[in-house]
């Protein structure tokens, strides 16, 4: 039995890695100009590429491709947290209206600023959306004092999402049609426009935030079974909550800041990693979902991007139609 | 000889005090049973021991050490729980759920060691789990999971158990089991357990000391002995509708009230049946003669409206048989339930003869239960 279970495991970060190759060299190889993995190859040992092709690959692709891979990671670990914080299958950045609190400030930095100041700084961005994202925490938080029942605190985080995307839309109406060009996009959810300064920032944030969730794997471990037993295990309960809300803020307000708000991944991207393991132990499940989040967003950009080329059709768009049939299913399965 | 565990003036409840100034002494390897009324507050008791809830006031010690000053970890090494409250789990087998209590123990990933899987093998044993052990913990009775989780506190190796109703969905065979368990973890690791069980009867054979809890103030503290004292329990749970008696442990419904109907001639144990039968059909029943260490005595003073008894190993006064006839007079029925006396108790075969010459009814009991 023990056996087995090493084996599944294995098994499913083979798989992942092995998803996560295949649509990373997908991602950059197809597009309006497609690019082959032989050219790629060549080129890399070297050899000259044509040079639209390459500028195209080096300014373009990559960089958007590794942004998707960080950000889908960061929006799993953050959806992972969040499901265990509340002991609620149901919970994400996005359901719980931490991303759209994120939005919200972003925007709002973006219109009554970047006017006066020209560009704006990676950081202030990050830090605007983390703002957000504490508040929309901090609501949910209270909330989650008032009702006990799982669905209640999920309508809540809801209607803080609703709220905050009118507060956005308020924002932008007043904004100049300058300010917005940007905005409009990214506010739908997008990973386009990804530059490396960018992909610097972000893989920086979402590696601490990755090592300081791993770290305290064992004790997320016993905090799964419950409060009361993980407090007889020595676990420091206060502690483990407070690591889990900060980071969960980090990571959805990095993904905010730079590619908007992406729906589902945080959502969907846990419970499939999770079946895939066999197991819910977070030593397996931080790794794992991490990588299940840089597959899921791999794989849905790569879609947004081709389907309808040359027209994008927002990121969101795409993780819904596949991120909403695993929440109905989880729901079923725990009807059981 | 030291104690073990103890509290000073302990104080507990949520936010306000519940109960107020507890003393608890307990020896190594001593095993205290709480008991009371529902709400009475010994899972408030039990949770402010575990550190679940802090402590209003007041200090709880553990070989002279405060509880409130030990870490997290430390405390994990020296006290197990078992609450009532669902462990909450996803994909985990039996077995994980008890390798969950080697927690204190493994490294900073939780990988356990060849050492750990042993003992975790040793725990389930001990429960009689083994079966059950790569079945998920979400799949299982409610008796398997109270045994799961003993499994689970047993190898987190603890020197105190803390249990909150843990025998309360176990079948008599896993009860019986279950204080077997307990009582080998006390003799062979000198493991005290405080514990809460609505089982009154088994509260006496297996604790060493009671406590009685009644919502708002320590009621008693003490040895089994000094606890299941005729009434007292009675008293502690408020039972106004039937009885509870301390000295054989046993429940017994509210008396029918009223005029006797029938009069039940019986004795060695022989009465006990038909007086629950006629308390059950509702039939008003007085009961007699009876010697008063006879095991048909308690139940007919918990049952009958009226007992006729003699003190045991004594003539029966003549006073009791003249009252006895008086009594059979007014019956319609007379149910006999033993078909020879013994020599020196000549009393009854005299009164079923009486009631013979007064031209009663008399019925075998079989005919009640037909």
């Amino acid at each position: 039995m023990q056996r087995k279970k090493k084996v599944r495991r294995l098994m499913a970060f083979l798989l992942l890695a092995a998803g996560m190759m295949i649509f990373f060299a997908m991602n950059i190889c197809l597009g309006s100009v497609e690019i082959s993995l032989p050219e790629i190859v060549k080129s890399m040992s070297g050899q000259g590429m044509d040079w639209t092709k390459g500028r195209i690959l080096r300014e373009i692709r990559l960089p958007r491709t590794v942004a998707a891979l960080i950000l889908g990671g960061a929006l799993a670990l953050s959806g992972y947290l969040l499901q265990t914080f509340f002991h609620n299958p149901i919970a994400g950045p996005f359901v719980l209206g931490i991303s759209s609190g994120a939005k919200m400030m972003v925007a709002a930095v973006m219109v009554f600023f970047m006017g006066k100041t020209g560009g704006l700084s990676s950081v202030t961005l990050i830090l605007a959306a983390f703002l957000g994202a504490v508040l929309s925490m901090g609501f949910v938080l209270i909330m989650s004092r008032r009702v006990e029942q799982m669905s209640m605190l999920v309508v809540s985080g809801v209607m803080i999402g609703y709220i905050c995307s009118a507060a956005t839309e308020l924002i932008v109406t007043f904004a100049e049609d300058a300010d917005i060009v940007n905005l409009h996009n990214w506010s739908r959810g997008s990973f386009s426009g990804m530059n490396w300064d960018n992909v610097k920032v972000m893989a920086a944030v979402t590696a601490a935030a990755f090592l300081a969730v791993f770290f305290p794997a064992k004790p997320l471990g016993a905090y799964e079974l419950g409060e009361a037993y993980a407090k007889n295990l020595g676990v420091n309960i206060r502690i483990l909550r407070m690591l889990m809300v900060i980071l969960s803020s980090v990571l959805s307000a990095c993904v905010v800041a730079y590619a908007g708000p992406i729906s589902f991944v945080g959502l969907a991207a846990p419970h499939l990693v999770k079946s895939l393991l066999g197991t819910a132990e977070p030593v397996f499940m931080i790794p794992a979902c991490f990588l299940g989040g840089s597959v899921f967003c791999l794989f849905c950009d790569l879609l947004a991007r081709n389907l309808f080329a040359p027209t994008e059709i927002s990121i969101s768009t795409v993780t819904a139609v596949f991120g909403a049939p695993v929440v109905l299913w989880v729901m079923v399965r725990r009807r059981k | 000889m030291e104690y073990y565990f103890y509290t000073e003036k302990m104080s507990v409840g949520y936010g306000r005090p519940l109960i107020e100034n507890m003393k608890i002494c307990l020896k190594k390897g001593e095993i205290l049973t709480l008991i009371g009324p529902n709400g009475a507050g010994k899972s408030t008791v039990l949770k402010s021991i575990a550190k679940q809830i802090s402590l209003i006031a007041g200090a709880v010690y553990l070989d002279r050490q405060d509880i409130g000053a030990m870490s997290g970890t430390e405390l994990s090494k020296k006290m197990a729980v078992v609450m009532t409250e669902r462990l909450r789990t996803e994909l985990m087998t039996c077995e994980d759920v008890v390798a969950t209590g080697r927690y204190p123990y493994t490294g900073h990933f939780g990988i356990l060691s060849k050492e750990d899987r042993r003992k975790v093998k040793e725990a389930m044993e001990l429960v009689q789990i083994p079966e059950i052990a790569d079945q998920d913990f979400t799949r299982i009775s409610d008796g398997q999971r109270q045994r799961v989780m003993l499994a689970r506190a047993i190898c987190q190796e603890p020197e105190i158990l803390l249990l909150d109703e843990p025998t309360s969905y176990l079948d008599v065979k896993y009860k019986l089991e279950f204080f077997s368990v307990l009582q080998e973890l006390r003799k062979k690791k000198r493991i005290t357990v405080i514990m809460s069980i609505h089982e009154l009867d088994l509260a006496e054979k297996v604790s060493d000391k009671i406590l009685c809890l009644n919502g708002s103030y320590m009621e008693k503290f003490g040895t089994p002995e000094e606890i299941f004292r005729s009434g007292y329990l009675k008293e502690l749970f408020h039972i106004s509708l039937g009885s509870f008696d301390e000295e054989n442990g046993s429940m017994e419904l509210e008396a029918v009230q009223g005029k006797p109907e029938a009069f039940v001639i019986a004795g060695l144990g022989m009465g006990r049946k038909t007086y629950r039968s006629l308390q059950r059909k509702g039939i008003p029943f007085a009961a007699g003669i009876l010697f008063k260490n006879d095991l048909d005595y308690p139940v007919a003073k918990s049952l009958a409206a009226n007992v006729f008894a003699a003190e045991a190993f004594e003539p029966v006064p003549e006073t009791v048989v003249f009252m006895a006839e008086k009594e059979l007079d007014l019956c319609k029925t007379v149910i006999c339930c033993r078909e020879t006396f013994g020599t020196l108790e000549t009393v009854n075969r005299d009164l079923l003869f009486y009631a013979r010459q007064a031209g009663k009814e008399i019925i075998m009991p079989q005919a009640l239960f037909g």
